[in-house]
């Protein structure tokens, strides 16, 4: 096969067709659509981009998504790093049960977990009466929305903090014994900062992908304007109304939102590489 | 997986009660958080009995909903599959500029919401734009249609088979293909006797994690397919419908066919993974 500028020799046999296939996918699924949404920004213009998107409703309800899915994934953060301790460092009965469970929300589709959701913690539900006496109410408020998108972001940063876990070198904290380190101050000193970069990356990718979520969070929200109407429900509103510009507009903004997390993402994983070359 | 309990030393893991609270908490908000909806779903599916249920599932609406996510599955999955594999091979075997924003565009899917995939899909096929206009004008419909549905679920399921693979066919190399080429193979002959069996577990990974979002797609597909009912409701486009209508043991009813299906999407993941570990080792990194 010929070789070009591009593309280093190689005996192996197949790239025009694989490359072909790869492209041709990649671009008629993912890129072709993307672009026309972009491209309808640029139609639009900047302007009157801006004037769609600056308005109350919209803003309140990216704002809405952000908030929800930054102090769900920051919940997450934390339950991740120590349910992924629990899971790898003790031996207890049921263990290997909960461990296979963490992935139930990947593969648990997001509108059967919304109405269960909904079913649990709705004024009538089990959990809703139990806390309606507490003055708590879930379903219909930010915390209900809070709760649909801790469940979807939970397995995010267990399964990226899990196999750095398995692999931390025991005698490391053997050695911060020795000299005299109290557990705690060795897993805050020695431990913790070895996992921070795998548990960021869980982070970000629980963050993006809360950041968009609708299936789950519709039902619990109640979606009441300016209050519990997320930035992607907005869209399906402004679809439904055949008023694609706007729908474009929010997309859009949207978009940005979701490639600046890319970019973090792989910042921090550069990062993270440079440092223990793990992950 | 070394059994860390046994060689660990009391220097190296908590004290007794602190380990005992961390396992008694975790496993508490494992029950609220995980196991509470997942009941919840039987329970509220099971409300009225096995009949209602069965007799909900066995409707007309049900049952085109059914089997509607079927057949987008069947072919949505088969596509990325077949994808996956073109991307792994085309990226492992060959170096080529550009590698790696190429790998951020296959993850991109990851990170876009599914209601603006919908959107965008809706803005390059739909009636208001050029190409739309020209497939209105040959009477093919996408839009609001069967094969805007394949191509919606196709986007957020899109990294899933390439994500297994890449890591897995980076770790094996291309050595063994090489042999198998010097030996007078044929390409196809060396993909179908080499690679095929060294991937086949990994392959199989992918395919499991692509299918149980594929049947269970709700955002991009809710956006896309009009929601024309019997038309193209999939199953959770049917469940919100029913949901909405109040028709709640018909909505946890088909909930609970989904419900199941990811149950044994985790358990043969699992079985996978404790089977095959060595060769899913290294997606595990990722």
């Amino acid at each position: 096969m010929r070789a070009s500028i591009l593309r280093s020799p190689s005996p192996l046999p197949g790239f025009g067709l694989s490359f072909g296939i790869m492209v041709a996918i990649l671009s008629i699924v993912v890129l072709l659509p993307i672009g026309a949404l972009l491209g309808r920004g640029l139609m639009i213009g900047p302007g009157d981009l801006w004037d769609m998107v600056n308005s109350r409703r919209i803003w309140s309800a990216l704002t809405l998504s952000f908030r929800a899915a930054l102090v769900a994934s920051l919940f997450n953060l934390v339950f991740g790093l120590v349910l992924a301790w629990v899971l790898v460092r003790y031996r207890f009965w049921g263990r290997r049960l909960v461990d296979a469970a963490v992935d139930l929300p990947f593969a648990l589709p997001t509108a059967v977990a919304g109405i269960a959701l909904t079913a649990l913690y709705a004024p009538n539900g089990v959990f809703g009466q139990a806390l309606a006496p507490l003055g708590i109410k879930v379903a219909y408020t930010e915390l209900g929305i809070w709760m649909a998108l801790i469940f979807i972001g939970l397995p995010f940063v267990v399964r990226t903090v899990q196999p750095v876990i398995e692999e931390l070198d025991r005698e490391v904290e053997e050695v911060s014994a020795t000299l005299g380190a109290r557990r705690a101050y060795t897993l805050r000193r020695v431990v913790l900062p070895t996992l921070a970069p795998a548990a960021l990356t869980g982070f970000a990718l629980a963050l993006a992908r809360s950041v968009g979520e609708y299936g789950s969070v519709i039902f619990i929200a109640g979606n009441i304007p300016n209050l519990t109407e997320i930035a992607p429900l907005l869209i399906v509103i402004r679809l439904e109304e055949y008023n694609y510009d706007a729908a474009a507009a929010i997309g859009i903004a949207m978009l940005l939102i979701s490639f600046a997390m890319l970019l973090a993402i792989n910042l921090i994983q550069i990062w993270s590489r440079r440092r223990i070359g793990l992950v | 997986m070394a059994d860390a309990t046994i060689n660990a030393t009391p220097v190296t893991t908590e004290p007794r009660l602190a380990r005992g609270l961390l396992i008694g908490g975790t496993m508490a908000l494992i029950a609220v958080l995980l196991f509470a909806p997942l009941i919840a779903v039987f329970a509220e599916a099971l409300r009225d009995g096995w009949a209602a249920s069965l007799d909900a599932l066995a409707a007309p609406d049900a049952r085109s909903a059914i089997r509607l996510t079927l057949i987008v599955a069947a072919i949505a999955v088969p596509l990325n599959a077949v994808f996956g594999i073109a991307a792994a091979w085309a990226i492992t075997k060959f170096d080529f500029r550009g590698k790696a924003f190429l790998i951020t565009l296959i993850d991109l899917p990851f990170s876009v919401s599914p209601v603006v995939a919908g959107l965008a899909l809706v803005l390059l096929f739909g009636a208001n734009s050029s190409l739309g206009g020209w497939l209105v004008a040959h009477d093919l419909k996408i839009v609001f249609a069967f094969p805007g549905i394949v191509l919606a679920t196709m986007f957020v399921t899109f990294p899933f088979v390439a994500r297994e693979l890449i890591p897995v066919m980076i770790e094996q190399g291309r050595a063994e293909e090489e042999a198998a080429l010097t030996l007078g193979a044929s390409g196809w002959r060396a993909f179908f006797t080499v690679t095929l069996p060294n991937i086949r577990w990994a392959l199989l990974y992918g395919v499991l994690l692509c299918n149980a979002r594929a049947m269970g797609e709700f955002g991009a597909v809710a956006v896309i397919s009009g929601k024309i009912r019997g038309e193209t409701t999939t199953m959770p486009i049917m469940i919100e419908m029913f949901y909405n209508e109040y028709l709640s043991v018909a909505a946890f009813s088909l909930a609970g066919v989904l419900a199941l299906l990811a149950l044994v999407t985790l358990t043969l993941k699992s079985l996978l993974e404790w089977r095959h570990a060595d060769v899913l080792a290294a997606t595990r990194r990722h």
